[in-house]
């Protein structure tokens, strides 16, 4: 049986659809911060599945490009979650009330 | 030229920013003086713009600026000083002037001295631009304007309630009026496509007489209300509670002559329709007698030249309708002199006797008050038409184009009423001035006043003397624009019988007058036969005309009113709380999503790419497939 | 045959660790279980072709990022265990579902409706890290270099976010004043 471009684009929306799931239930931000990889990954799948099927080095470059991405925000995220727990002893996202309306 | 005409036009403006600006502080006797100066000025520009068109100087016409350029719709803020706008600037600049002098004096122990001043040249300044404008729209502006100015200094007394209800009266009876006119300018728009005069006017010629008949009974309409003519004549009786000044300026000499103006300035338009033309001589004539009928019993000396005012608005129309446009405007003219005169005259009556308006209260003032009285009876003289005065050849020539037009019923109401006009001027000269001195059974000590008031009066007591000889010049100067003709009747000793009977007509009533009030003893207290005869009644409310109206307007105005309230408050706000409650519903239901809670929002924000990547995705496929989906769509009919 | 045999095995390993990094109450459990499906999604990589980026995914997801979280976790209390939203699942897994397959559907519609030309056509012949390496550095360079200085910014704000003391600036001090503050530290560690 022959794979296709859309094989892989059903794994993507699982895994994407996946990483939502997390975004959506997790309270601990450090595991939220997981969940953002997964959606992430989930796209580069997809890229690199264009990339291939189409001949076309785009796609790849764009999955560099949000590996970067991934990395600088991971960076910039640990600090700050660092910052935070310092401050109040806690990442628990309920805790974070303060945008309260 | 047109720098004259601009400071003509603008100093007023000044004037009243000039005194607006103390309206808070306490009295400035230089605000007064100021104010004088500027329309002094405006009086010496208009003098300068008279001798230019006197000396056969071209037609000052400037476009100052543009107000309105969208689509076919182009009205500039323009002005145009011809024979006619000339002599009512001539006419308004000289009164005021000599009223905003008057006025220092009169005004001298009001609080509101400077905001007098501040209202009486904003008043000035509109009426400038209502006779100066070269079109409907700028005569509106103007014509609105002087309606303000009104309502203001009508009601500039305004801890009186009578004086505020008077204002609002006269505000909304002449906004009555006002939609006419309107509609009048929108007719004239929309059959000329222009509300320039000297392009609409050439371009009635080509328009079926219907439409000509709407446009000149809206406009004059218009020209009812503000010009006071039956049924909306009310308004300028109660008027009389503003300052004396202001009745003088406003009441008698300007603003109200406004819709005699509006009737000549659109002669061109009036002689294409002479039913319509001989329905306003008609009215002008009926008001003339109806007006003269309640001065004979009133006793309220401001509201007897009031109505006198509006008799002789009646002599204007009746002249305007009869095509005499040039007679009326110079009626207009003499009047707006000797009208002022005793308006002014009555005035220092009033002051010296305390604001006391009862003539039979009165009496024997010319022991003391000479000026005023002399002033007051040459003003009487003159208004009653009596040889050499000013009103003796305007009203005359009036009578004439009657006669010479074959309009015999206008002709013997209106000498009629000349009869009545002299009567009841003598009545109130006689009542104030001669006989007992009844006032002194009420304790006041009358004075005369200030020398400089009598001084500012005294050119209105020169032109209302002599304004006559201004006849023929006047005359030769409208000529061009009014397409005016001199009313020859045949016969010079039918003229002769016409001029001679009239002045023994008007001689008789003056003498029955004097005869009659000059030994006036008693203040009438309601218990004589005459006070109760059905006519004197009659007469003395006014023909009941206010009560009509107070019972059959606006008591049940007040009632549809207070039925449409509750609709309003069942229908129009509820509705209106319905939508807000609907926006307070959702906001408090909605609350829980603003939790603060990072989590609950990380939910909607998925939920909203949800729906924004939906949207995107139905109008993609709806993009991608719309010639099958209007297939589809022509397909059910649609 | 083997190609397919791959991408069953890797899909159901990749799905299977994801899941249980965004449902498992152990942090622990859930950094290893990321770091496993960040080395099976690079197999994807490598089955593709895209030898380079397979290559990137395992060093710099599983080499730097994982590390840098498993540093992370240190800083947290993560041997408890981790408390869940109790919300409706459904709502949960459909708006997930539906927002994936939104986000296909909306990527697929132009590969679907129109022949797409390829921009940078892979040449025969030439390696994938080279054909990449090409393509970067010449059609990309901007992006790259951009990408570049973003990280480097990253890693300074990280650095000053997470460090100690980052609120002084010993330049601007004294020796004195720097002498004094190493003194304090020694004493705490001592």
């Amino acid at each position: 049986m022959e794979i296709g471009l859309n094989h892989y684009l059903i794994l993507s929306t699982i895994l994407f659809a996946i990483g939502l799931v997390g975004i959506m239930r997790r309270k601990n931000l450090l595991l939220l911060f997981f969940a953002t990889e997964i959606l992430l990954n989930a796209v580069n799948i997809g890229f690199a599945a264009i990339s291939h099927y189409y001949g076309d080095l785009t796609g790849q470059m764009f999955a560099f490009f949000v590996i970067a991405i991934a990395a600088s925000e991971l960076a910039v995220g640990l600090g700050l979650l660092i910052v935070w727990y310092k401050r109040h002893g806690t990442i628990d996202l309920d805790t974070m009330t303060s945008m309260r309306g | 030229m047109e720098k004259y005409l601009y400071i003509a036009l603008f100093a007023p403006l000044v004037s009243s920013m000039f005194s607006a600006l103390f309206t808070n502080g306490p009295k400035k006797q230089f605000v007064g003086i100021i104010a004088s100066l500027l329309i002094f000025t405006a009086f010496v520009s208009s003098s300068i713009l008279l001798t230019h068109i006197l000396g056969g100087g071209e037609v000052v016409h400037v476009e100052m600026m543009t107000w309105m350029h969208t689509g076919n719709l182009y009205i500039p803020f323009g002005f145009v000083v011809d024979q006619i706008s000339v002599t009512m600037m001539m006419v308004v600049t000289l009164v005021s002037t000599i009223v905003h002098v008057y006025s220092i004096g009169y005004m001298d122990h009001d609080k509101g001295f400077n905001r007098f001043f501040a209202w009486l040249s904003a008043f000035v300044f509109s009426m400038m631009i209502l006779v100066m404008s070269d079109n409907f729209a700028g005569l509106f502006i103007g014509w609105e304007g002087v309606g303000l100015c009104s309502w203001g200094l009508i009601g500039f007394w305004f801890h009186k309630d009578i004086a505020t209800w008077a204002a609002n009266e006269a505000f909304i009876m002449n906004r009555i009026a006002d939609l006419g006119m309107l509609i009048g300018i929108f007719l004239v728009y929309w059959n000329t496509g222009s509300l320039q005069y000297d392009i609409a006017f050439p371009a009635f010629a080509n328009l079926d007489t219907s439409t000509l008949t709407m446009i000149g009974i809206f406009l004059f309409i218009g020209a009812m209300g503000k010009s006071a003519q039956f049924p909306l004549h009310t308004w300028l009786a109660d008027a009389m509670e503003g300052p004396t000044p202001v009745s003088a300026l406003i009441h008698a000499a300007t603003m109200v002559t406004a819709g005699v103006y509006l009737v000549i300035r659109s002669n061109e338009l009036y002689s294409l329709i002479p039913h319509v033309g001989l329905f306003i001589a008609s009215l002008g004539a009926f008001v003339a007698l109806f007006a003269a009928s309640m001065a004979l019993v009133n006793r309220d000396m401001k509201r007897v030249i009031a109505y006198s005012t509006l008799s002789q608005l009646g002599y204007m129309f009746a002249a305007a309708g009869l095509g005499a446009y040039w007679v009326a405007l110079f009626h207009l003219m003499a009047h707006a002199f000797f009208k002022a005169l005793l308006f002014l005259g009555a005035g220092n009556v009033m002051h010296a006797m305390h604001d006391e308006l009862d003539p039979f209260k009165m009496g024997g003032l010319k022991k003391v008050m000479k000026g005023t009285w002399i002033m007051m009876t040459i003003a009487s003289l003159a208004l009653a038409g009596i040889f050499p005065f000013a009103g003796f050849f305007s009203k005359d020539t009036i009578l004439e184009a009657a006669f010479a037009e074959h309009h015999m019923v206008i002709y013997g109401v209106l000498v009629f009423t000349a009869g009545l006009t002299a009567f009841y001027s003598f009545r109130l000269v006689a009542l104030i001035f001669h006989g007992e001195e009844r006032y002194k059974i009420f304790g006041i000590h009358p004075h005369e006043a200030y020398k400089f008031m009598l001084i500012a009066m005294s050119p209105l007591l020169i032109l209302a003397m002599i304004a006559g000889v201004f006849q023929e010049p006047f005359f030769n100067m409208v000529e061009e624009i009014l397409g005016a003709m001199e009313y020859h009747i045949h016969s010079h000793v039918t003229v002769w019988i016409m001029l001679v009977g009239t002045q023994v007509f008007v001689g008789l009533a003056i003498l029955f007058a004097y005869k009659k009030y000059s030994s006036w003893s008693t203040v009438p207290d309601g218990s004589s036969p005459m006070e109760n005869s059905f006519i004197y009644k009659l007469l003395y409310n006014q023909y009941y005309i206010p009560f009509a109206y107070e019972e059959y307007v606006v008591k049940p105005y007040n009632e549809i009113s207070a039925m449409m309230w509750e609709v309003d408050k069942k229908v129009v706000d509820a509705s209106v709380d319905g939508i807000a409650n609907i926006f307070y519903t959702t906001g408090e239901k909605t609350r829980d999503m603003q939790s603060g809670n990072l989590s609950t929002m990380l939910k909607w924000m998925v939920a909203g790419t949800v729906g924004l990547l939906s949207l995107a995705v139905v109008f993609g496929l709806a993009a991608r497939y719309s010639d099958e989906i209007l297939a589809i769509l022509s397909g059910l009919g649609v | 045959m083997f190609e397919a045999v791959a991408f069953y095995l890797f899909a159901f390993l990749t799905i299977a660790m994801f899941y249980i990094t965004v449902t498992t109450a152990q942090a622990l459990y859930a950094l290893t279980a990321l770091a496993a499906g960040m080395i099976f999604i690079s197999a994807f990589f490598f089955i593709l072709g895209a030898d380079f980026l397979g290559a990137v995914q395992i060093i710099v997801y599983t080499g730097a990022v994982m590390a840098l979280y498993a540093f992370g976790m240190m800083f947290f209390d993560t041997t408890r265990d981790v408390k869940e939203k109790n919300g409706n699942k459904f709502i949960v897994v459909s708006l997930a579902t539906l927002a994936a397959v939104m986000i296909v559907a909306i990527f697929m519609a132009p590969i679907v409706s129109t022949n797409m030309q390829a921009f940078y056509p892979a040449i025969e012949g030439i390696g994938n890290t080279q054909m990449v390496g090409v393509v970067l550095f010449t059609k990309y360079l901007i992006p790259f270099e951009v990408a570049a200085v973003m990280l480097l910014v990253a890693m300074v704000a990280g650095i000053v976010l997470a460090g100690k003391k980052m609120d002084l600036s010993l330049t601007k001090m004294s020796a004195a004043q720097i002498k004094e503050i190493e003194d304090k530290d020694k004493k705490v560690l001592s």
